[in-house]
């Protein structure tokens, strides 16, 4: 192999730090989404079936705003699953001849396990939106024209098998964020002895909220303390 | 005391390799890993068989020539410490022991546990060199280096280019060593012309040579015996990131 040529119109998306860049862009966006959704969700314990159902409809009332949101988070999730399978195919292509032994000193389970965590993720966010957007799983519930989200959400978790997935789809993100979050400072170059550390219990804090959170929801339904 | 190796064999690069079990008594605890291979080595010499091939040069982790994995970790298990610092009290009677060469594609087995690490010569010929006159030597103070870039760079110096990182690594990735070359260089003034070019040439080359991504895992920082840190990936992936928004480029060749 020779020397390369550097060639700028490609360049940018064929090497994989470009590519890390890309998946650390799209996740904070993802991420910020996140945070906005749980804050959103938890007015679910205000006690007051109107106050979410109000949220939701605040959400809808202007579809300009509705499809810029919905088109920006599907163009992320897209970028961040086409950067993680073109990572995935350099990397195995990286080591044809495998260990016989292999220890994983340094790395953690939820640095190895991205590349599922990912994917289960991303079918989760499918049936979600079938679930509780479209209404495919179980039916939606109204509130005369209006959709009822605070009885939807009510309907869906009384299904045990609904909740299970939901806790688990949660658990795997816990997973992903873990990771994740510290690992996207470091893609765009964001690392200091000092910091790093930081950066690292802000993600794993961050990651343990986000899954308390959202996974409370359907225990408090399952439980009766939402109803 | 006794050990039960297991030791990857394989003639050449294009024949097929298989795991081949040794046993080896009298090891002393003073000896280094290295020295205990030799010992074997003479046996099977003496046997009228082939002996088995690793590479060496300094014994003193200071060329970065030797290296191969024990039992799963790069050099062993000692943090901060080639194979051929390790010494055999870091081992106990009845041990055994699987040693496999590193294994990546841009690595291809010579011999045994023998690799061809040029692609990581190839990486370093594509940037890691500063451009200086010939002539009379500079002064040697007329350029400052504040002491915590000098630090620094001197930390990223550290690297022997042994390719344990790669080695390691879950994904194949030599980010770690790409990354210690650009900083080592990247930080200090005399480095600052070609710093753009460095990163962006660098990591291509990297990425030639079929080394893979960073998915910050550390277990390349785990076991690199310079104690090199992820902090200079990140620097690489802040140079690389900073050269591909300021440098124009070139004209294709
Ligand atoms: C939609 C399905 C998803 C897939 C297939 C996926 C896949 C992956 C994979 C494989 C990685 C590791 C890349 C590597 O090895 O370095 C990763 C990193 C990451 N993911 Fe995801 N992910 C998904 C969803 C999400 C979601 C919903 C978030 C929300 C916050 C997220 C945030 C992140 C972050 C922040 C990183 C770290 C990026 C970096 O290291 O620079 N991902 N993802
Ligand atoms: S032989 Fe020189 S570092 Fe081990």
């Amino acid at each position: 192999m020779s020397a390369i040529a550097i060639n700028r119109t490609t360049f940018f998306c064929r090497t994989p730090v470009a590519k890390k860049v890309v998946m650390a862009v799209t996740g904070v966006i993802l991420f910020g989404y996140l945070i906005g959704h749980l804050a959103g969700n938890l007015l679910i314990y205000s006690g007051n079936p109107a106050a979410i159902n109000r949220y939701a409809e605040l959400l809808h009332a202007s579809p300009p705003m509705l499809w810029t949101a919905r088109i920006v988070l599907l163009v992320a999730v897209i970028l961040h699953i086409i950067a993680a399978a073109q990572l995935w195919l350099l990397k195995r292509r990286a080591r044809p001849v495998g260990y016989c032994r292999k220890e994983e000193t340094g790395s953690n389970y939820a640095s190895r396990t991205m590349i599922w965590s990912g994917p289960i993720i991303a079918l989760f966010v499918i049936f979600h939106v079938l679930h509780l957007t479209a209404g495919k799983i179980v039916p939606l519930a109204m509130a005369g024209h209006e959709p009822d989200v605070y009885h939807s959400v009510i309907d869906g978790f009384r299904v045990p098998m609904i909740s299970a997935f939901y806790i688990l789809a949660m658990v795997l993100l816990c997973l992903h964020l873990y990771h994740g979050l510290w690992s996207m400072f470091q893609s765009v170059g964001v690392s200091h002895p000092r910091y790093t550390p930081l950066l690292k219990r802000f993600a794993a804090t961050f990651a343990f909220i986000l899954a308390i959170g959202f996974i409370s929801i359907p225990v408090s339904v399952m439980i009766g303390i939402i109803r | 005391m006794k050990l039960t190796l297991h030791i990857w064999r394989q003639a050449n690069s294009t024949a097929p390799g298989r795991m081949v079990k040794y046993e080896v008594d009298d090891v002393s605890e003073h000896m280094s890993f290295l020295e205990m291979l030799d010992v074997l080595n003479e046996k099977l010499t003496l046997k009228g068989e082939d002996p088995i091939a690793f590479d060496s040069d300094c014994r003193e982790g200071i060329c970065g020539t030797c290296g191969f994995m024990v039992n799963g970790v790069a050099h062993g298990p000692l943090p901060k410490t080639t194979v051929c610092q390790l010494h055999m009290r870091h081992f106990k009677d009845g041990d055994v022991l699987y040693l496999e060469p590193w294994r990546t594609r841009a690595f291809p087995v010579i011999k045994d546990l023998a690799v061809d690490r040029s692609a990581l010569d190839r990486i370093v010929a594509a940037g890691g060199f500063v451009s200086i006159d010939t002539g009379a030597a500079p002064d040697a103070n007329a350029i400052p280096v504040p002491k915590e870039r000098a630090e620094i760079s001197m930390d990223a110096a550290a690297c022997i280019g042994c390719g344990a990182c790669a080695a390691m690594c879950p994904n194949g990735s030599a980010s770690l060593f790409t990354g210690a070359k650009i900083t080592h260089l990247g930080v200090l003034p005399q480095g600052q012309p070609e710093r753009n070019e460095r990163a962006l040439r660098m990591v291509a080359q990297a990425t030639e040579e079929g080394l893979s991504y960073c998915s910050n895992h550390g277990e390349c920082e785990a076991v690199c015996p310079k104690g090199i840190t992820l902090e200079v990936i990140a620097r690489m992936n802040r140079h690389y990131i900073k050269a591909e928004w300021v440098d124009r480029g070139q004209p294709a060749e």
